[in-house]
This record gives C-alpha cells, structure tokens and sequence, in this order.
C-alpha cells in the first residue's frame, strides 16, 4: 500500500519534472541594445528566442524604462511605420531573433541614457514558460548586432 | 461618341501615369552626368532650417560638397539609427575622400526634435552629420521638396511614432539629386557608390 503510494508520488514527480524540463527550456540569448545620446527618451533592444515547444511572448520589462513594448517595423513602399504588437509567436524549435529593421524591443521612458560597454536587465514574460531575466550588452549607437555570441 | 471619348480620355490617362511611374523609377538612381536633368531637380529644392548649433542653413549652403540627405527622428530607434549608421560606416570606406561628403539629418518631428536634442543625438555616431529642424511648415517644405512623406502615428498614453520614407538621398556638390539607398543596401554598397561617384 505504502509502496504504492510512494510510486504515485515518484510518478507525478516525473510527469511534474517532464513538464518543467519541458517549459524549462525557453533559451533567451544574445540580447543587445543601441546606446542612446545622453538625454534620449527610447532605446532598442533585440535578442534571440529558442523554445522546444510553440510559445509566445506577452510582455517585457526592465528596471531601466517606464515602458517596454514589442514593436514590428512595417515597410509600406519606401515608407516605415513602427507598430506595437501584443505578442510574439515562438515556433517550436525554430528560433526568432529579433533584429534590425524587424521585431524589436523598444523602451520608452529611459531613467538614464544605455552606456555602450554597460548593461541592464530585462524580463521576458512567456504564455507557458513564464519569466526568463536575461542582460542586455549595450553596442554602439548604430549598431548592426552584437559584437559577440553569447 | 461620347463613350469611346471617355475611353480614349481613361487609355490617354492610363499611359500618362505609366509613363509618370516609370519615370519616377528611372529618377531613383539617375547616373552621374544625367544629374541636372528635370527629373533630377525634381528632388531637393530650396529650404531654410537650423542646425544642432542654432545657426540657419539653406540650401545653398549644402553647395561644394556632396550631401547625404536623410529624413528622420530622434526618437526612432530602430530605422533612424540603422540608417546614419550605414552612412558613418560608409564613410570610414571612402579614406581621405570622406571628406568631400557631408551627411545631413532632417527630422520630421521638429516638435520633439530641437536644435539641442538633435545634437546630443548626432554626437552618438561616428560621422560629422549636420542635424537640421525648423518651424512644422518649414520642414513640411523641405520634405516636399524631397518627396518625403511623414505622418505622426499616435500611440497609448500620449507619445506617438513617425512614420516616415526611409530614403538616403545622394546630392551633387551642385545641390543636383544624383543617387538614393533604401535599408535594403548595405554600408559597402553605399561606399561603392560614392567611390564611383567621387571619382
């Protein structure tokens, strides 16, 4: 009896681990933003999301901004409209990277300007694999990606 | 009659706006030599603004170097910097040359963008960029000119967006459009460009 007992426990401990090494896996990494001039208002951040299972990406913040939200650039001819997004699909083992002229993370609200060299956190909330907090490097003012994998 | 009238008139205004299409392409990327054309002055034209320093520049003063014109905004972080970046970056390909091209930075958003902010902004990159705003008529004119269309786009809470052409405009040391790039040309295609240009 006991022994059964025990043997459920040890079952719903593995269904328990499977499920969280199933949501556990969400891998956020390479996450950089622009440096801005000393009294700038918004900055960017972008960065690379893997997740084995289809997910999506609700909400983000960070101690640094007021505000923080998904944008998408959309080109319409020559012209190019930034837009909000509620959220971001994350296929199953596909990963979405986040870059420019595309998806990014804009922060509005700055308390201080993003020093190149420096970084700060931010908080990736999931659908299903909840919050992940990653450190942004911050590049120089233009820059096209990372100066590093990480 | 009257109805084949009308058809002839629509035919006649169908080849009219084909041909005005087709023209406008061509004048995309009008080769050195063919600049001073009327197609060619068709972009640019006269504007009276200030720089990051207060000081008033028109027109005239882009005259005796080539220009690099973009229409942008402080607030912009994704486009904007992208852009004037690939121009800093270019410039480092040309060598000593870089010093007959001046890149220039108008914003669309001159309520935000005053002569203050936008040098603070400007001095983040690594180019000598000269930063203009004005009055919203006066950057209304300049953009015309340009044939640049921007719109604010409200947003929650108060703050909005531009929606802007995302064009750099390539001028002449006679203020004559000779050349653009959109995102989609990497900086070593702009410095190609220009060396060819240059020459």
């Amino acid at each position: 009896m006991v022994g059964h007992k025990l043997l459920a426990i040890a079952a719903c401990l593995v269904i328990a681990g499977a499920a969280l090494a199933q949501t556990g896996q969400v891998e956020v990494s390479n996450a950089w933003a622009r440096a801005t001039p000393p009294k700038a208002e918004t900055g960017i951040a972008y960065l690379t999301i893997r997740s084995p299972t289809p997910d999506r990406l609700v909400s983000v913040s960070s101690p640094v901004a007021k505000k923080v939200e998904l944008n998408t650039m959309e080109m319409s001819g020559m012209v190019m409209k930034m837009r909000p997004v509620a959220s971001l699909d994350i296929p199953a083992g596909q990963p979405v990277t986040l870059k420019p002229g595309g998806e990014h993370i804009m922060l509005t609200g700055l308390s201080g300007a993003l020093r190149e060299g420096q970084s700060f956190p931010l908080t990736l909330t999931f659908e299903k694999a909840g919050t992940r907090e990653v450190t942004v490097a911050v590049e120089k003012p233009g820059a096209a990606g990372p100066t590093s994998q990480r | 009659m009257p109805r084949y009238a009308l058809i002839a008139a629509f035919l006649g205004g169908l080849v009219i706006l084909g041909g005005g299409v087709f023209l406008g392409l061509a004048s995309r990327d009008t080769p050195r030599g063919a600049a001073g054309t009327l197609l060619a002055s068709a972009i640019g034209g006269p504007f009276q603004l200030v720089d990051q320093n207060g000081k008033t520049v028109t027109d005239a003063d882009l005259k005796g170097k080539w220009s690099l014109v973009y229409f942008g905004y402080t607030h912009c972080p994704d486009a904007c910097p992208t852009a004037l970046n690939d121009i800093a970056v270019a410039l480092d390909e040309l060598g000593p040359k870089r010093a007959e091209v001046r890149p220039v930075f108008i914003t669309v958003d001159p309520e935000r963008d005053t002569p203050a902010v936008l040098k603070s902004y400007v001095t983040a990159f690594d180019a000598p960029i000269l930063a203009l705003t004005g009055t919203p008529q006066e950057i209304a004119k300049a953009a015309k000119g340009y044939r640049v269309y921007y719109a604010k786009h409200p947003e929650e809470g108060g703050d909005y967006s531009m929606d802007h052409s995302s064009v750099i405009y390539v001028m002449d040391p006679q203020g004559r459009f000779t050349a653009s790039f959109t995102h989609e040309n990497s900086p070593e295609e702009i410095a190609e460009r220009l060396k060819k240009l240059l020459t």
